[in-house]
């Protein structure tokens, strides 16, 4: 799976999370608590739509590395790589 | 033969539209299980049984338009022998018959405000004189509300409950609030935010003014809890972790449970404990405003189900799908905004409620632990009251029972 098609299925799950954002117009490099407004459920739900979808379990001493759409599409390729 | 009527969240709900039944005839529901959507001017509505038993059969069809208090199906109540008559339906005009229904003690809000709509037509509803005013004030038809003070009297707390419930309804429904360039094209939806907006006003307003808040703060070391929370959460899957959040909102309910005056309301001459424990969770939604759905039972839930419900209610609530139940069912309130980046909160009691309990970020601290300082992960917890039926002897119990249930989230 490519990288750009990576995020494309993150921006989707993120969508579902955020239904009243545009979540297209994002900052992919920005925290997506601030960008779309989410709370720790929201953050977790999003876990565990990347490990349904993608099969990428994001352990919670990783979660830094996942708090943007860039650094979230960056981790999961290199965990399906 | 018990009916499902549809309910209402408002004076402003006249009527909806059944969109689809979720049950067929035969099917056994419990209380609480959908058993309808219909579709208000404000968006979809689930409908409840307020009584266990089977359902015998549909009285509306979907897409016929159902006024506020008529049956959409018939319900035959646990004990009850099936008939092979066809049961009798009153004429939505019609008087209702001595037989007319009749909530049961338990039955959902919602459910009571659709059978005291359809029994108000016998006799005007008693409600106290700032209730008559407030119920004109905020636009809340008193005929479709059953009072909970003495004999039954409508008071202020049930009018503005039914009018948080209809505004939080209809502000989960609106989209979130459009871009400022954008709104003037998107009036019905910032008109229902506004309504949101005056409710809270009203709400909070009151809240200050007739509540004698006090507030007891503790800062509580939650390194022993975090610590076994992680290495819960490492030995599961994703699917299964649990939050904080979690934890908080258990502690909670277990403290209520001890300190029952915390799980109570006023009536105005007297403390009224509430047996149940319905943890209402302040959720702000996206486009502003505020939703306080209550997630039943806490108590018994263990802490993979409080999290299962947590993120249903959370989900739903954003999404403009919560439970008429929901939105009126709570009897103590959760507030976070540690996820915000705030260190406490000092929260504003929701009426009739009598504590709410605000909770901060999760920080760093160096903290004397055996006489060294080390660093430790604390929150700031705050416990707001009504100081006309929790003293500051017992708020500080309650943060006491708090803490200690926090210690060892472990425990059932």
């Amino acid at each position: 799976m490519t990288a750009d098609e990576i995020k494309r299925r993150l921006v989707t799950h993120l969508a579902k999370i955020a239904s009243d954002v545009d979540v297209g117009a994002i900052d992919e490099h920005a925290d997506l608590r601030d960008e779309l407004d989410i709370d720790s459920l929201d953050f977790l739900r999003f876990m565990k739509a990347i490990k349904e979808d993608l099969g990428v379990a994001v352990p919670e001493e990783d979660y830094a590395k996942v708090r943007s759409l860039a650094g979230a599409a960056a981790y999961v390729a290199a965990k399906m790589a | 033969m018990a009916e499902i009527l549809l309910p209402s969240l408002g004076s402003d709900m006249e009527g909806a539209t059944l969109v689809a039944f979720r049950r067929a005839p035969g099917d056994r529901v419990a209380r609480g299980d959908i058993v309808a959507e219909v579709e208000t001017d404000k968006g979809i509505l689930d409908v409840e049984a307020y009584e266990a038993g089977v359902l015998e059969r549909f009285v509306a069809e979907p897409g016929q338009r159902v006024r506020v208090g008529e049956p959409i199906a018939l319900l035959r109540v646990d004990g009850e022998v099936a008939s092979g008559a066809a049961p009798v339906v009153p004429e939505p005009t019609a008087t209702p018959s001595a037989g007319a229904p009749v909530a049961p003690a338990s039955a959902t809000p919602a459910a009571v405000a659709a059978v005291a709509a359809v029994e108000q037509e016998r006799e005007p509803p008693r409600a106290s004189p700032l209730a008559r005013r407030r119920a004109h004030e905020l636009d809340v038809d008193l005929t479709t509300l059953q009072g909970t003070g003495r004999h039954g009297t409508i008071s202020v707390e049930d009018v503005e409950r039914a009018a948080a419930a209809r505004s939080s309804a209809e502000a989960a429904q609106a989209p979130a609030a459009p871009a400022p360039a954008a709104k003037a094209a998107e009036p019905p939806e910032a008109d229902a935010r506004a309504r949101m907006r005056r409710v809270i006003a009203a709400t909070m307003e009151r809240s200050k003014r007739e509540i004698p808040h006090f507030y007891l703060s503790s800062t509580l070391d939650l390194e022993p809890a975090l610590t076994w929370l992680e290495a819960r959460n490492r030995a599961a899957s994703v699917e299964e972790r649990v939050l904080p959040a979690a934890l908080f909102v258990k502690a909670v309910a277990r403290a209520a449970r001890a300190i029952p005056e915390a799980n109570a309301r006023w009536t105005g001459e007297r403390v009224e404990l509430v047996g149940d424990v319905h943890v209402a969770m302040a959720i702000s939604l996206r486009g502003g405003g505020l939703v306080a759905p209550a997630v039943h039972h806490v108590d018994r839930l263990s802490l993979a189900e409080l999290m299962a419900s947590l993120g249903d209610v959370a989900s739903r609530a954003r999404g403009g799908r919560l439970r008429a139940s929901e939105m009126t069912d709570g009897t103590i309130a959760v507030t976070s905004l540690g996820d915000r980046g705030v260190e406490s909160v000092l929260p504003i009691v929701f009426p009739p409620q009598v504590a709410m309990i605000g909770f901060g970020k999760v920080v760093q601290r160096p903290w004397v632990v055996d006489g060294a300082v080390v660093p430790r992960r604390v929150v700031t917890v705050t416990l707001a009251a009504d100081h006309r039926v929790l003293d500051g002897h017992r708020g500080g119990l309650f943060l006491e029972a708090l803490e200690a249930y926090l210690t060892k989230p472990e425990d059932p």
